[in-house]
């Protein structure tokens, strides 16, 4: 058999868990997904850190989750003042859901510079 | 003053066991039998048979019965029910008390309510088709060592599925061999991989170093990556001893989470071991083979649905469910069904599903659907609309046959979920939509793009042999 030249090589990469393996997003995706977030009845909130501890349970929390809020533009405002802020840390975006004391969604917006 | 006497002789069940004005107690154990009786045999006295073979009858009065008050401790058949479309069988309904059973052992509930009845002669075929278990009973079981959400938080996943790949070929590989074949597919975006149940300690490869091997590789995937990784260590072994040796070193080595076979191992060794990981803070991958000896016949045996009911009260992180899509049997909804009884608190009577009772599970943690078997990357949307969020997909072939490999493999289909989950939560009808959204996806992940190519044709189309009874 002939050998494949045009096999494919594989580079690992990291990878940030949920929508790590897809394009990064518009803004007009990422407010499609804080709709989701909302239209299941889960808090927004918004986390970031450095790069070299993404891997930490704990990421360091912008503001309080924003509990009660529907304004999907607001979200977004915050998830851009809080990367402003941060240049250089990934800004993640999560959805607590209070009935399964676990997070609905969460997806890194923005990856800071390593 | 004693208010009967003792009568020697054979009494038909029907005068103590059919009891059809006999109302549930909220803390009885009800159960559903698909009865198939002898032709001369009336319902009656068959459905009667079968409640006192299963709890405190046996064919001949004896004068110890006088002893104890029966009527506190029997079973109850307490209604029949035509099953649908089926003129030859019958459902019949027992309402057990609370007390014929030791807390926290389904051994002990399995062993009366599938025992020696099933081999009764006054019948040609049995099925034990659900159980309804009391909260009260729930209460004294350990259940799943973490459950749904504590895996979530160790992991640091959410959102979505978790993915996974049994490594193959399951039987045959050398160790270091085995950790690359892992080693690949996690770097390639998998969440975990899986030992073959096939594999325990074999002499091509011994399990010490199996372990060791996928440690390491382990180690380098979460490094290279990022993201948590886990491999479902099998640590199903010929005595207890030996398995409770190779859980130890599990998690010597480094892994979150370990793998048992309930049903070849025994619910006696899965409990166990259940126990152990909830104390050592290790998650429990169950897998079930030698279910469908048990579970396929329409007419004869014990309908998975009170299997993974058992299995959740026993203990499990994950238990297969069959994927709807695949290679292997399963029927939508009744699948739908008991995976329901494995995520749920609650569970209403729903016999479009086949669940015949309500249950109430509690606080019981919740267990991962896993899905497995003959499904490659055209079955995301389909398996995300089916199983939702809190379930592990499995693609063995579908990731190690890729043309390039474990890696690419994997990669093609962590891509193909999680454009399934973007299109969902933005609203769209990911099933209905597959093929445009698998097309778009592929636009940025050649992988995907050769993984769509490689397995365009590939249906297992066959008639689900065990389907729900209806009309």
């Amino acid at each position: 058999m002939a050998v494949q030249h045009d096999m494919g090589n594989y580079d690992t990469a990291n990878t940030l868990e949920t929508f790590g393996f897809l394009p990064k997003m518009d803004s007009n995706e990422i407010q499609a997904q804080i709709a989701y977030v909302l239209a299941n009845g889960w808090a927004p909130a918004i986390e970031h850190t450095l790069p070299e501890q993404a891997s930490d349970h704990y990421w360091t929390m912008w503001k309080l989750p924003f509990f009660g809020e529907t304004d999907l533009g607001a979200v977004l405002a915050e998830l851009d003042a809080c990367h402003r802020q941060f240049p250089n840390h990934h800004v993640r975006l999560t959805g607590y859901d209070n009935y399964t004391q676990s997070q609905g969604a969460a997806f890194v917006v923005f990856e800071g510079r390593a | 003053m004693a208010e009967k006497s003792y009568q020697a002789g054979v009494k038909e069940y029907r005068d103590k066991y059919w009891t059809p004005d006999y109302v549930p107690l909220d803390t009885d154990l009800l159960a559903c039998f698909k009865v198939t009786g002898q032709p001369e045999v009336p319902r009656e006295e068959i459905a009667a048979a079968v409640a006192a073979e299963s709890s405190t009858g046996t064919w001949s009065t004896v004068w110890s019965e006088l002893l104890t008050d029966l009527e506190y401790y029997k079973g109850r058949a307490y209604r029949i029910e035509d099953v649908p479309g089926d003129s030859e069988s019958f459902y019949a309904f027992v309402a057990y008390p609370i007390d014929l059973f030791e807390e926290g052992s389904v051994v002990n509930v399995l062993t009366s309510l599938v025992g020696n009845v099933f081999g009764f002669k006054a019948l040609k075929h049995l099925r034990l088709e659900d159980i309804r278990f009391p909260i009260a009973y729930i209460k004294t079981c350990g259940g799943p060592p973490a459950g749904i959400q504590v895996e979530r938080d160790r992991l640091g996943k959410y959102g979505r599925p978790m993915l996974g790949a049994t490594i193959k070929p399951k039987l045959g590989l050398s160790a270091k061999n085995y950790g690359r074949a892992v080693y690949e597919c996690l770097r390639g975006g998998l969440d975990m991989t899986k030992d073959d149940e096939n594999v325990n300690s074999q002499p091509f490869m011994r399990w010490r170093d199996r372990f060791e091997f996928v440690g390491e590789a382990l180690q380098k995937a979460e490094q290279e990556t990022g993201e948590r990784k886990g491999h479902y260590l099998n640590v199903t072994a010929a005595t207890p001893e030996e398995m409770y040796k190779r859980a130890e070193f599990a998690k010597e080595v480094g892994s979150p989470i370990m793998m048992h076979d309930f049903l070849t191992g025994g619910f006696t060794a899965n409990t166990g071991l259940a126990n152990w990981c909830r104390e050592n803070g290790m998650l429990l991958h169950i897998h079930r083979a030698m279910h469908a000896v048990i579970d396929r016949h329409p007419k004869h045996g014990i309908h998975f649905r009170v299997l993974a009911k058992c299995l959740r009260l026993s203990g499990g992180d994950h238990l297969h469910t069959g994927t709807v899509v695949g290679k292997l049997e399963g029927d939508r909804n009744s699948t739908l069904g008991f995976v329901d009884q494995l995520r749920e608190s609650f569970v209403p009577e729903d016999r479009s599903r086949g669940v015949f009772f309500d249950q109430d599970w509690g606080s019981m943690p919740g267990v991962f659907a896993v899905a497995s078997g003959g499904i490659h990357v055209w079955h995301m949307p389909a398996l995300v609309t089916i199983f939702g969020d809190d379930s592990m997909l499995q693609f063995g072939g579908g990731t190690q046959g890729h043309p390039w490999g474990n890696a690419a493999g994997a990669a093609a289909n962590r891509v193909a979920l999680e454009a399934s989950i973007k299109a969902r939560n933005e609203g769209r009808e990911i099933e209905k939509e597959a093929r445009d959204i698998l097309i778009e996806a592929a636009k940025t992940s050649p992988e995907l793009a050769i993984a769509m190519e490689t397995w365009k044709e590939i249906k297992f189309e066959f008639e689900t042999v065990d389907k729900l009874d209806v009309g």
